[in-house]
């Protein structure tokens, strides 16, 4: 039990009526990636903030690097990294202040403060920028901050919670990086996110709606697993009208819009790229209709039966 | 208590503190500029009353008397007038509080041996001006009738009987000129010293709340008690330089005595802030946002400039209301300023004052730290 870095066991959070997690099962090895994906709402935040010890489950049971987060929430501290949605930065504060705060806080050693420091603004291509306010800097600056104030201590264990919103593309393809990074040191991360291109990045993913844990494991075998068949991309002269008429074949699971094209999920053995095509070209389509391969975003909506969280 | 954890917060405090230049600078200058308005209107001190004059015999001697009036500054001799339609019109207004008429044989009489008597009319609307002035009034009247008679006596020979039957002799100490604002200032420094340190408290934790960073310090080993030290010592510090620039207001603006010593003031003053400034935090560790936690802190304000002393004597309230002016800090430390300063008293007579308000500190930083839980539901 002990060797794992995350154990969680019914864990459920009610809040009066509404449970925003509800009886979710998992596990975190040492050294994995692990991510959480879901919308906004799905109860990502309020399952990290109950392994933090900062919200009480109402039902189950979690223990983090072996101590229960009910009961021994302050022996988990000193040995997690957090970075919060907000990245919580004191703006009166420069870049710098605001990681020997926290290094002090953590009770980083005198002796090793300063060279600590300088290493995670390195990790998180800070250097140079210590003497800004951070009340000043933009969102990408924040929330590399952010992550440096989470490794000041040398965790065990990071936990972010959607560490790119609100920062743009290039920012959020570094910030990657650097997890990459800390991934090849050994560290463990968990780590919740609503993009569907990032969560490829996790050794396993979790799949979250509405509060369950639908389904956790590579995004490969997600993708080979949870589809109930291949999946197609048509390109079509009429859109929503082949939509619609996609829809309503018989073997076709689902059928999405994607920028100039449709995505379809079929059921397996059901349809071939020519069946496809000759349904719809009898219905009097110009159609062409090509294999590809099976993205998160088909697995999110073969497991969740609904809309994506997010298209891009 | 961990130090390291402890002097970083305190630091981190201090940098916030000082990178907000516009509320340090209130903070500094608040004190002084309210004791300075205050100090001038907090007397109770009757003085100058204005006074409406008809004096219908204009003889040198009824302005022998007005001459009386004028040097005893109770009065002031603002209008002269000449009907009573004109006096009461002026004490209608409220331009004058009192009046005094002179009638046309005053001198007359005077010199003939008989009472001339003169009449005082006196606005009852404020009780302890017209209190004041009427004794005032009747004291003038009765020192220049007694001049009068021994003039009389001298006049006809005679040695005058100026033993008095009976004479009380009275003392006043501590503050033998009766100065109210020797009684006000040492109120007042505690009155505005509370009303700040409260303040600057009150925002230190639920600001947290408010921007998001309580989270992250939660999830830090920092515990509830260096938190609750940590935000106050910073404050006491500025607290301090109020403490030591409102008594040197006090003193060399008002003319206030510091009779006892100094240093037990500034410490017994140390010691009153970190009641209020606790005081503060808790408020701070109950509300959800700024705003509700400076009303908060604003509704212990009037109960505490009414039942600490400040303006009433606790000894004529109710008991029931005595029993609550024990729960405000004010009450004691009233006590502590008003007895270093104007009686010269130390420590041996404040002990009850100075171990009620270490109590207070003691339970009001316990409950904060209690009532602070490091979680967010």
């Amino acid at each position: 039990m002990s060797e794992l870095a995350v154990q969680v066991d019914r864990l459920t959070k009610r809040f009066g009526d509404f449970t925003a997690v509800d009886g979710i099962s998992f596990e975190v090895r040492p050294g994995e990636v692990v991510g959480y994906l879901g919308p906004n709402g799905s109860g990502k935040t309020t399952t990290i903030r109950m392994l933090l010890g900062l919200l009480r489950p109402t039902a189950g049971r979690a223990e983090v690097l072996g101590f229960d987060v009910e009961r021994q929430a302050e022996a988990i501290r000193p040995l997690v990294g957090y970075m919060s949605q907000k990245f919580a930065l004191y703006d009166e504060l420069t870049m710098a202040e605001n990681l020997e705060f926290y290094a002090g806080i953590y009770g980083v050693p005198k002796g090793e403060r300063r060279g600590r420091q300088q290493a995670v603004m390195d990790l998180v291509g800070l250097n140079g920028l210590g003497d800004a306010r951070a009340g000043q800097m933009s969102g990408g600056w924040r929330q590399r901050l952010a992550l440096a104030i989470a490794l000041v201590h040398r965790p065990q264990l990071l936990f972010l919670d959607e560490p790119t919103s609100g920062v743009d593309p290039v920012a959020r393809r570094i910030f990657w990086n650097t997890i990459d990074k800390l991934a090849d040191d050994g560290a463990t991360v968990f780590v919740s996110t609503h993009y569907m291109d990032e969560a490829e990045y996790c050794g396993r993913l979790g799949i979250m709606n509405g509060g369950r844990l639908l389904a956790l494991d590579t995004p490969a075998a997600l993708k080979r697993d949870t589809l109930p068949g291949p999946t197609w991309n048509l390109i079509v002269d009429r859109l929503i009208p082949a939509l619609d008429a996609l829809e309503s074949l018989p073997g076709v699971f689902q059928v999405g819009l994607r920028g100039d094209h449709l995505h379809a999920i079929t059921l397996a053995g059901e349809h071939s790229q020519h069946t496809l095509q000759s349904s719809l070209e009898g219905m009097g389509f110009s159609v062409e209709v090509e294999s590809t391969d099976p993205t998160l975003e088909d697995v999110f909506m073969a497991l969740a039966g609904d809309k994506a969280p997010s298209l891009d | 208590m961990n130090s390291d954890r402890l002097w970083s917060l305190i630091r981190k405090e201090f940098i916030q503190i000082v990178r907000d230049p516009r509320t340090l600078a209130i903070t500094i200058v608040m004190p002084v500029a309210m004791l300075f308005l205050l100090g001038y209107a907090a007397s109770n001190d009757v003085r100058n009353v204005p006074l409406a004059v008809w004096d219908q015999d204009r003889s040198p001697a009824s302005r022998e008397l007005l001459d009386a009036y004028r040097a005893a500054d109770y009065f002031h001799l603002a209008y002269d007038v000449d009907s009573e339609d004109a006096l009461r019109g002026l004490i209608d207004h409220g331009q004058a509080l009192a009046g005094l008429i002179i009638p046309p044989d005053y001198s007359t009489r005077i010199v003939r041996g008989e009472t001339a008597q003169v009449a005082m009319i006196v606005d009852g609307t404020d009780p302890s001006i017209a209190s004041t002035a009427l004794s005032a009034a009747a004291m003038i009247g009765q020192t220049k009738a007694t001049n009068l008679l021994v003039e009389r006596a001298a006049s006809r020979g005679q040695s005058a009987v100026t033993q008095m039957p009976v004479e009380v002799r009275t003392q006043v100490w501590y503050n033998p000129d009766l100065l109210s604002s020797h009684f006000m200032i040492p109120g007042l420094i505690g009155l505005i010293l509370m009303y700040l340190t409260t303040l600057l408290t009150s925002t230190a934790i639920v600001r947290e709340r408010e921007r998001g960073t309580i989270e992250q310090l939660i999830v830090t080993p920092l515990r509830s008690s260096e938190l609750m030290v940590g935000k106050l010592l910073p404050y006491a510090l500025i607290a301090m330089v109020d403490v030591v620039e409102i008594i040197a207001a006090g003193v060399l603006i008002f003319g206030a005595p510091i009779n006892g010593s100094l240093p037990l003031l500034l410490v017994l003053s140390a010691l009153f802030l970190m009641s209020t400034l606790g005081l503060g935090l808790l408020v701070s560790t109950m509300a959800s946002t700024q705003q509700e936690a400076m009303m908060t802190s604003a509704f212990f304000m009037l109960p505490a400039l009414f039942l600490s002393g400040f303006l009433f004597p606790l000894s004529s309230m109710p008991w029931y209301l005595q029993a609550i002016s024990h729960v405000i800090p004010l009450r004691y430390f009233l006590i502590i300023t008003r007895g270093i300063m104007l009686k010269g008293v130390g420590v041996e007579v404040l002990r009850t004052e100075i171990l009620a308000l270490a109590l207070f500190t003691v339970i009001i930083m316990g409950a904060a730290v209690l009532r602070f839980h490091k979680r967010l539901d």
